[in-house]
């Protein structure tokens, strides 16, 4: 009965309509260095005015280098960092207000990266599992139940795997206990942080393909954290791409790859290895390092590596705004009289090729 | 090199293994690499490529002895321009790496010492290897960090491996590994760990260090994509054997083997929306038994009884493709797209 | 890291093994911790059953047979400057030299260990306020900080014993602080978090069994400094008052002894010297049996 209970997530509150999560103007900054013995601190502005919504059963990717605020978002969106300003409103309820922090647990979990430090190396992965129900008050017996139907679930043998500890798994298998303990307190949201991104190809394809079994199986809505851009271009319905803690352009995964407008995502683009071995990528497309968020350069802050800038570009700060239905960039280029010369102009494609 | 019709020149073989098998022992045995057969000529890129487990970061190591010696245990025969790997003694091993044959690392922030400027660094393995003074050798490093085109290279000489990105790492490390001017390099996933815009320069520029040196060179990765990239030929590898090899545009578009095939079918390709990915069933083979047969067989879908019992060899099907499996002179596998 | 492991294809392991039971498997065969054990636990066996050992009494002295010399028939370990039975004396002092060398780090290990857990795991102004309080106790020499409060306490057992306590609360607070900030950053504490568990749980489910083995073993390497911190304690006439029978005091009276009879004299060092060091071996071995990942 309380398993039953534990495994039904909550009722949808604002229909079919209403966005499942909607961020408003969300900022976080980290400050560098001891607060106490402060000269001149370094800021770190991780995440800078963020706003965005997630639609309901969806699959968001959010892509995008290191420094660009993603993981971040990621820990802002489920609760364990604070923001500096700004709101996340879940189904409706604003959160930290009509939806407390112990509500909203319940309501949006997180697939982590594998890694060793994903799991305690010291409790068996039943005892992993079943730690989120027991903590949110089910009994022991039903914590193990839960614990048990989940390892099935995802494809784990409940018998043989129950009471293995991590460093008696491969890394495929370590991830399905990563997705198993996500679903134990049956949320609708999930945030899968590069959760695909240190597993083998042929893993990572058994993988995402349990991803979307489980999906339509619970009704779930995916938040898709990654680098790899093939894997975004086959998983996601829309795609947000993020550049020093800002979001620089959003769609569906259709207008971003074949209709791209923002340069950072045509780079990004380009940027991927050219599996022909007969046309081969002749030189990158841009050249540096991805900056550190600690003095983002004024203006538009890609504009130092960008093939198109301009002086607008280093004064002026673009706002996102949509070009067509569900199609919003960050640029000056794609809005007309900005003060930039190609106003108005889709992007050419760059040929990159040998 | 290759020329247009697809002969080999004679040139130098500089990297020949033959029959290479390496066993770990200690708490638990391991056999990780069950009769390797490699060659790499001058001017050469081969790519070894594999998934975690099946070898291929081992054979880099047991190329420069790298690997703990207490706890392995090495059979079979390496040389490296000429000189017999296995059988050399603490001195020559020292003058081997470096001039000889040197290696980049995939984390160079491990690979670096982080209290030592990379300047120093570069200087210091000038100067054990050439005995020049330490002057010139700071000359030397200036030279390349240009070559890997580090920006103003004269004051990152004196940065400390923290205070760089890390594609400016990469990049020095690069530049330490190959300031003896090494004929071959080995390079072991040196571009898994960077973002996706630094990854493509590290792969362009190694590529034109590789033609501007003329080395050898064994890259191993498990991205096939970016094995294209850089890479004349390839050899995949499963279960510490070679299963296929062969140049890199025949094995991506018509691979023999059947694991070669289930990997570049599993990969997401462009344009692949929703639906389901192909996978390879099952998970790769515990290492801690000698396995009889074919490693693959348990996983494979064509499958014969045959395949689980002997020593399956290499067919050769043509100059340049060969395949471990002994279906393979029955029919070749179309790439399923 | 995980590629390294990985890289041996582990897909399912034929003994099925916990933490703690790799560790037991390895501590057992390792031969030079069985033997310090065996030692230590005979030395300690000793010394709680010494009255059921047919010794001597060990306050009984004479003035006759003052400094005789080891392996005079009847006393096998000579007899000391009132011409107690060195051996007995020896067994009965090893019950309060240990007391006094394990009491101290086992009170430190859990008031320091909890309060460097919290400073940890709570970290901000709560941790700077403990670590820097311990930063104070800890700037002073350990050997100075120990004749200071003991002076100032006064003579007496339970006046070292207490003064010892505050003098190793610092570097075990420090080890704990440090290690279990290494922990809290890990992603299995976030996903803890991330489920809604009090701090409290997460401390005893997660922290805990991650954190626990690196201070023990920080915690028996100091066993045998304060056994001789102890001793020294003794030595300066801060700790055990005569005649009761303890390593540093028996040092201390054996002084003057030196030219007369020197084997007999060195004796109680050597006990000091034989725990030390077992306990030093014994702290080894752990580390190594704990370092081993999985």
């Amino acid at each position: 009965m309380f398993a039953a209970e534990f495994l039904e997530p909550a009722e949808d509150v604002g229909g079919p309509a209403q966005p499942l999560l909607e961020a408003r103007r969300l900022t976080k900054h980290f400050i560098r260095g001891s607060r106490l013995f402060a000269g001149k601190r370094a800021v770190v502005r991780a995440v800078d005015d963020v706003s965005f919504s997630i639609v309901k059963g969806e699959v968001l990717s959010v892509v995008g280098e290191s420094g660009c605020g993603k993981s971040t978002l990621a820990r802002l969106l489920i609760g364990l960092i604070e923001p500096n300003r700004g709101e996340i409103i879940f189904d409706g309820e604003l959160v930290r207000e009509a939806l407390t922090l112990r509500v909203l647990r319940r309501r949006v979990q997180m697939v982590f990266q594998d890694s060793y430090a994903s799991l305690n190396p010291r409790i068996t992965i039943e005892e992993t599992i079943a730690f989120g129900p027991k903590v949110n008050g089910a009994g022991n017996a039903t914590a193990c139940k839960i614990a048990r139907d989940l390892l099935a679930k995802v494809g784990l043998e409940p018998n043989d795997f129950a009471g293995r500890y991590p460093h008696e798994l491969s890394g495929g298998q370590r991830q399905r206990v990563n997705i198993a303990r996500a679903l134990a307190l049956a949320p609708r949201l999930v945030i899968l942080d590069e959760a695909v991104s240190a597993l083998d190809k042929s893993v990572e394809a058994q993988v995402l393909n349990l991803l979307a079994d489980l999906r339509e199986q619970l009704g779930l809505t995916y938040l898709f954290i990654s680098h790899d851009l093939d894997v975004v271009s086959f998983f996601s319905d829309r795609v947000m791409v993020m550049y020093l803690g800002e979001i620089v352009e959003i769609g569906t995964a259709y207008a971003l790859f074949q209709e791209t407008r923002h340069p950072y995502t045509q780079a990004l683009l380009a940027a991927m290895p050219s599996s022909d071995p007969e046309r081969r990528t002749a030189k990158p497309p841009i050249t540096g390092d991805p900056p550190s968020p600690i003095a983002p350069p004024s203006g538009c802050r890609f504009h130092p590596r960008c093939a198109y800038a301009e002086a607008v570009c280093s004064v002026k700060a673009p706002q996102l705004g949509p070009i067509a239905a569900g199609h919003a960039v960050a640029c000056h280029m794609a809005q007309a009289g900005s003060g930039h010369s190609r106003a108005g102009q889709p992007l050419q494609r760059q040929s990159l090729n040998a | 090199m290759l020329d247009a019709a697809g002969a080999k020149d004679a040139v130098t073989v500089l990297v020949d293994v033959r029959d290479l098998y390496v066993r770990f022992t200690g708490e638990r045995t391991v056999y990780a690499l069950n009769g390797v057969n490699l060659s790499v000529a001058q001017g050469e890129v081969l790519g070894l490529i594999g998934e975690s487990g099946s070898g291929k970061s081992v054979t880099l190591r047991a190329l420069m002895r790298l690997l703990p010696e207490h706890k392995s245990q090495l059979k079979g025969s390496i040389a490296v321009a000429g000189r017999n790997v296995l059988a050399l003694g603490p001195k020559a091993l020292r003058e081997l790496r470096g001039p000889v044959v040197s290696m980049v690392f995939q984390e160079p922030m491990l690979a670096l010492d982080p209290v030592y400027t990379i300047g120093q660094q570069i200087a210091e393995t000038v100067v054990a290897h050439e005995g020049i003074s330490h002057w010139a050798a700071r000359k030397r490093a200036v030279e390349m960090l240009e070559h890997v085109r580090i920006p103003s290279a004269r004051q990152r000489l004196d940065a400390y491996p923290h205070e760089l990105s890390g594609g400016m790492r990469q990049r020095a490390m690069i530049a330490l590994a190959l300031c003896c001017r090494p004929k071959v390099l080995l390079a072991d996933e040196p571009t898994t760990a960077l973002d996706a815009t630094v990854q493509i320069q590290i792969l362009v520029l190694l590529r034109e260090l590789q033609r501007e040196l003329g080395m050898a060179v064994i890259f191993v990765t498990h991205n096939i994509a970016a094995a294209a990239e850089i890479c004349d030929r390839v050899s995949v590898m499963y279960a510490g054997r070679i299963v296929e090899t062969g140049e890199v545009s025949q094995i991506v578009k018509t691979p023999l083997h059947p694991y070669t095939g289930g990997l570049l079918a599993c990969s997401v390709h462009k344009g692949h929306r929703k639906g389901r990915l192909q996978s390879i069933p099952g998970s790769p083979p515990r290492l801690d038994q000698i396995i009889q047969g074919c490693a693959f067989a348990p996983r494979c879908s064509h499958a014969k009884p045959a395949c689980r019992s002997g020593e399956i060899p290499m067919v050769q099907l043509s100059d340049w493709q060969a395949a471990r499996c002994i279906l393979v002179s029955e029919r070749t596998l179309p790439r399923t797209h | 890291m995980s590629a390294v492991s990985t890289e041996f294809g582990i897909a399912a392991p034929a003994i099925r093994a916990g933490y703690w039971s790799g560790v037991r498997r390895r501590l057992a065969r390792d031969r030079v911790s069985i033997v310090c054990a065996a030692i230590l636990l005979a030395i300690v066996l000793a010394a709680i059953f010494a009255p059921y050992l047919g010794l001597a009494d060990p306050y009984l002295g004479s003035m006759i047979r003052r400094l005789k010399p080891i392996g005079t028939p009847g006393y096998p370990l000579g007899t000391d400057e009132l011409g107690r039975d060195m051996l007995s004396r020896l067994i009965y002092g090893g019950r309060l030299s240990l007391l006094i060398g394990l009491t101290p780090v086992a009170l430190a290990f859990v008031i320091g260990g909890m309060l460097g857990i919290l400073a940890g795991y709570v970290g901000g102004l709560v941790n700077q306020c403990i670590m820097r309080t311990a930063d104070i106790f800890y700037a002073f020499p350990s050997v100075l900080l120990a004749i200071a409060i003991s002076g100032a306490l006064g003579a007496g057992i339970v006046n070292s014993l207490l003064s010892l306590t505050i003098v190793f609360i610092p570097p075990i607070l420090r080890i704990a602080e440090s290690v279990t900030t290494s922990v809290r950053t890990l992603d299995f504490v976030d996903a803890a978090r991330s489920s809604g568990a009090s701090a409290f749980t997460i401390i005893r489910v997660h922290i805990l069994g991650n954190v626990l083995g690196p201070i023990f073993v920080y915690a028996t390497s100091l066993i045998s400094v304060c056994m001789i911190l102890g001793a020294g304690l003794s030595f300066l006439g801060l700790g055990t008052k005569p005649p009761e029978p303890e390593w540093g005091l028996m040092l201390n009276t054996l002084r003057t002894a030196i030219y007369i009879n020197p084997g007999v004299a060195a004796l109680p060092g050597a006990m000091i010297f034989i725990v030390s060091i077992a306990f030093n071996l014994l702290s080894d071995g752990l580390r190594s049996a704990l370092d081993v990942r999985g």
